[in-house]
C-alpha cells in the first residue's frame, strides 16, 4: 500500500528533523559546542564546566521548550481549524494568543506591584483565562459572521485591541520590570528554566493525549456537524472539549513564550501536504512533531542570525509562516474559481 | 401500532418555539418507502430534521423500533438510522472510499480503525450503488450526481434499519434519478430497509412510494398510498398551482393553454397529436382537437391545452353528435391539421376519414 509507505516516510522524516534540530540547538550559539562533547555533558562527565552549564542550564531547557510549545501551538491551530472549518484559523489569527497575553501581562504587573513571585501554574491559569475570554468573543462573532475571512478579520481586530491594552500596561509598568515584560510580550523562548519545562511538559502532554483520544470524533466532525451528529457524536460536548483543549494548549505557549505567530496555521498545512491525508489519527501526532521542528528551527534562526542580538520568535515564524497563509488563500480561491 | 417500525405521535415541529407543522402522524413499516411531498418551503426538511434529532421537536414523540428516539443514545440511534442530507460536505484529501468508510463510525473502536469486516462492508456498499470505480477518486473532484451516490453508499454502510433522505435526487440527471431510486427500492425489498425521504419529483414519488405524506400549510394534509393521494385535482390544490395543468394519472405536466377562440382544428389520436398541441401552445395559437377517445394518449394533453376537445367515452363508438360538432369546428376554424394517416382513419375511426375529406373539400387542410 503506497499510502502507508508515505505515512511511515513522513513520520520518519519528522522524527529525524526533531532530533537534528534538537542537536543543532544544543551545539550552535554564542559559544559553539562540538556535537562530540554533548554525550559527555549529558552524562555529567564533561571537563569544561562552562560549556556544560550553558548546555544543561540554558540550551536544553530552551530547546525542549521550543519543541514542546511548538507542538502545542501547531496542535492548538489544528483544533481551531477543525472547530471553525477554516484553514486559516489559529490562536494568533483569532486573537486568542493576544487575549492570553493581555491577562498574563495584567497578572504579572499586579504581582510585581504586590511583589508576589508568580509560579508557572499561575501564569498558565492567567493565560488560560485570557484565551477562553477571547475564544468566547470569537465564537459569539462566528454566530453572526458566516463568512470565513470576516471571522479572521474580527479575530485579528480582537488581537489588536488586546495587544494595544498590553502595550499600555507594559509602558506604565515599573522601569525595572519593563525589560523582562517587554521581551516576553514580543514572544521569545529565552529565560526558560527547568521548572518551567517540567510544568509545560506535564500540561502539554496531558492535553495532547486528550486530543489524540478525540481523533475519532474529530474525523466525524470533519464531515460536517449534521453528519457527525448522525454518526452518534454529541456535537455540543465535543465542541466544548475542542475549545477547552485548544485554549489550554495555546495558553501554555503564551504563558511561557508569549505570543508566537503563524505556527498554528503553517504547520498543520505543511504536515497535511506531507502526509497526503487529513486523518486525525495521523495528523495529531504529525502536527505535534511538525510544530516542534518548526519552532526549533525558528528559534535557532532567532538566536543566531544576528547574534548577539536576538530576534523575537514571532519575527522569524512570521517570515516563514505568513507565505504559507497567503499560499492557502490563493490556492482556495483558485479551487473555487474552477 | 406495534407493527409499525417507525411512527410519530402528535409531532409538532418548528424553529425557536414557533410551530411550523402541527400534529404530524407518519407511519412506516419495515421495507416500506414513505415520501414527503409538498410545495417549496412547506417544511419537509424541518420535519426530517426533527425526526433525525437535528432539531428538537416542539412536542410529540418519534418512535423507532419500539423505542422513543429521544431516549436513545447518539450511538444507538446511529446504528438504526442513517441520513443523506442536502448539506454539502467538503472533505479535504479524502477519496470516495474514505467518505463511504465514515459510515462505519458507530461500529469502530476508540480510534476509529477499520477492521477487515468494516472494509468488506464498505466495498459491498459501494458495489450496491455502482461506484466501486470511484473508489480512489478525490471526493471533491467528482460530479454532483456521483457525490450523491457516494453519500448513499456511506449511509448504507452504516447498516441502518431506516434511511432518511432529504431531496436526494435534486441534483441528479434523469438516468441517475432512476438509478438512485431503484437502488433504494431494491434495498427496501431485499434488505427490509425502511426509507423516509422528501422528493420534488411528483411522478417519481408516485411510482416509488408505498406511502406518501403531503405537507400543506401547518399540517400533513393527506397521508396514504399513491393511489389515495393522486386523485383528480389534488396536486394543483396542494401546490396552489394557478397556471398550467397536472395529470395525476400520467404525471403529465403542461403549461397554460393559449386563450381565445380556436383558430386551428387538429384531428388527432393514438398519441400523434401531443407534439402538435404543444407546438401550438408554444406559438400561442388557440386550437380545438378531436375526435379523441378519453383513453387516447393524446387526450390528457388535449384536455390541458385545447380550447375545446371533442371526445368520446372510452370503448364507445363515435356518435353523430361528435361528428356534427367537428363539422361546426371545421367551419369555424381557419385551418385544419390532421396528424393521422389514412390507414388510421378506418374501421372504428372511419368517421375521422369523412371529416378529413370534409376539411379538404373546404381547402382548409394544411401540413403543420
Amino acid at each position: 500500500m503506497p499510502k502507508r509507505k508515505r505515512y511511515y516516510a513522513a513520520f520518519l522524516i519528522l522524527f529525524f528533523l526533531v532530533l537534528l534540530f534538537l542537536a543543532l540547538n544544543l551545539c550552535i550559539g554564542s559559544v559553539a559546542i562540538p556535537l562530540a562533547d554533548i554525550p559527555d555533558i549529558l552524562r555529567g562527565t564533561a571537563a569544561d564546566t562552562v560549556s556544560s552549564d550553558i548546555v544543561t542550564q540554558i540550551r536544553i531547557p530552551r530547546a525542549l521548550a521550543a519543541a514542546i510549545l511548538g507542538g502545542a501551538l501547531a496542535l492548538s491551530g489544528y483544533l481551531l481549524q477543525t472547530f471553525f472549518h477554516n484553514p486559516i484559523a489559529s490562536p494568533f489569527t483569532l486573537g486568542i494568543s493576544s487575549g492570553a497575553k493581555l491577562v498574563v501581562a495584567l497578572v504579572m504587573v499586579a504581582s510585581l506591584g504586590f511583589s508576589i513571585r508568580l509560579s508557572s501554574w499561575m501564569m498558565i491559569l492567567a493565560a488560560f483565562a485570557g484565551s477562553l475570554l477571547c475564544m468566547g468573543f470569537v465564537i459569539l462573532a462566528s454566530r453572526v459572521i458566516n463568512h470565513m475571512s470576516m471571522l479572521i478579520v474580527s479575530g485579528v481586530m480582537i488581537g489588536y485591541i488586546c495587544s494595544a491594552v498590553t502595550d499600555f500596561v507594559v509602558t506604565f509598568a515599573d522601569d525595572e520590570n519593563i525589560v523582562n515584560l517587554h521581551n516576553w510580550s514580543q514572544g521569545s523562548f529565552s529565560g526558560i528554566t527547568w521548572d518551567n519545562v517540567a510544568v509545560m511538559a506535564f500540561v502539554v502532554a496531558a492535553a495532547s493525549a486528550c486530543v489524540f483520544l478525540l481523533s475519532k470524533p474529530i474525523s466525524a466532525y470533519q464531515m460536517g456537524e449534521a453528519y457527525a451528529q448522525n454518526m452518534g457524536l454529541n456535537v455540543r460536548t465535543f465542541r466544548v472539549l475542542l475549545v477547552l483543549l485548544s485554549s489550554i494548549l495555546s495558553a501554555c505557549v503564551t504563558a511561557f513564550a508569549g505570543p508566537v505567530s503563524f505556527v498554528g496555521i503553517a504547520v498543520p498545512h505543511l504536515v497535511k501536504s506531507l502526509l497526503g491525508t487529513v486523518r486525525p489519527l495521523l495528523m495529531i501526532p504529525a502536527c505535534f512533531l511538525g510544530g516542534a521542528v518548526f519552532c526549533l528551527f525558528c528559534d535557532l534562526l532567532a538566536r543566531t542570525m544576528f547574534a548577539p542580538t536576538e530576534l523575537s520568535i514571532s519575527t522569524v515564524t512570521a517570515i516563514l509562516g505568513a507565505p504559507v497563509v497567503i499560499y492557502i488563500m490563493i490556492h482556495r480561491k483558485k479551487d473555487k474559481g474552477e | 401500532m406495534d407493527e409499525f417500525y417507525f411512527y410519530t405521535e402528535g409531532l409538532t415541529v418548528g424553529y425557536h418555539g414557533t410551530p411550523l407543522i402541527k400534529n404530524i402522524r407518519l407511519q412506516l413499516k419495515k421495507g416500506e418507502i414513505l415520501t414527503l411531498i409538498g410545495p417549496n418551503g412547506a417544511g419537509k426538511t424541518t420535519i426530517l430534521r426533527s425526526i433525525i434529532r437535528q432539531l428538537s421537536p416542539l412536542c410529540g414523540v418519534v418512535w423507532l423500533d419500539g423505542k422513543k428516539t429521544e431516549q436513545m443514545s447518539g450511538s444507538e440511534l446511529s446504528r438504526k438510522l442513517s441520513v443523506v442530507l442536502t448539506e454539502r460536505i467538503h472533505p479535504e484529501m479524502m477519496t470516495c472510499e474514505d467518505v463511504v468508510a465514515t459510515g462505519r463510525y458507530p461500529y469502530t473502536g476508540t480510534f476509529g480503525v477499520l477492521t477487515k469486516e468494516d472494509r468488506r462492508i464498505v466495498r459491498e456498499s459501494m458495489e450496491l450503488v455502482h461506484i466501486l470505480e470511484l473508489k480512489d477518486r478525490d471526493f471533491t473532484k467528482i460530479s454532483d450526481g456521483q457525490k450523491q451516490r457516494v453519500m448513499l453508499a456511506r449511509a448504507l454502510c452504516q447498516q441502518p434499519d431506516i434511511i432518511v433522505l432529504d431531496e436526494p435526487t435534486s441534483f441528479l440527471d434523469i438516468r441517475y434519478k432512476l438509478e438512485f431510486l431503484s437502488i433504494l427500492q431494491t434495498m427496501a425489498r431485499t434488505r427490509n430497509l425502511s426509507v423516509l425521504m422528501s422528493l420534488h419529483e411528483l411522478d417519481l414519488a408516485g411510482r416509488i412510494s408505498d406511502k406518501i405524506a403531503c405537507v400543506r400549510g401547518d399540517r400533513i394534509d393527506r397521508f396514504g398510498t399513491p393511489e389515495e393521494i393522486f386523485t383528480e385535482g389534488y396536486i394543483p390544490k396542494l401546490y396552489q398551482m394557478t397556471t398550467g395543468y397536472y395529470d395525476e394519472l400520467t404525471g403529465n405536466l403542461e403549461l397554460p393553454k393559449a386563450e381565445g377562440a380556436p383558430q386551428i382544428l387538429v384531428i388527432a389520436g393514438n398519441g400523434t397529436g401531443t407534439g402538435v398541441f404543444r407546438r401550438l401552445q408554444r406559438e400561442g395559437i388557440p386550437f380545438a382537437a378531436g375526435i379523441l377517445w378519453e383513453n387516447d394518449p393524446d387526450y390528457s394533453c388535449a384536455r390541458a391545452l385545447a380550447a375545446e376537445v371533442v371526445s368520446v367515452k372510452a370503448f364507445r363508438r363515435i356518435s353523430s353528435r361528435e361528428t356534427e360538432r367537428m363539422r361546426q369546428l371545421i367551419d369555424g376554424c381557419e385551418r385544419v391539421v390532421c396528424t393521422l394517416s389514412s390507414e388510421d382513419m378506418t374501421d372504428l375511426a372511419k368517421d375521422l376519414g369523412e371529416l378529413y375529406a370534409y376539411a379538404r373539400a373546404q381547402g382548409k387542410l394544411i401540413e403543420y
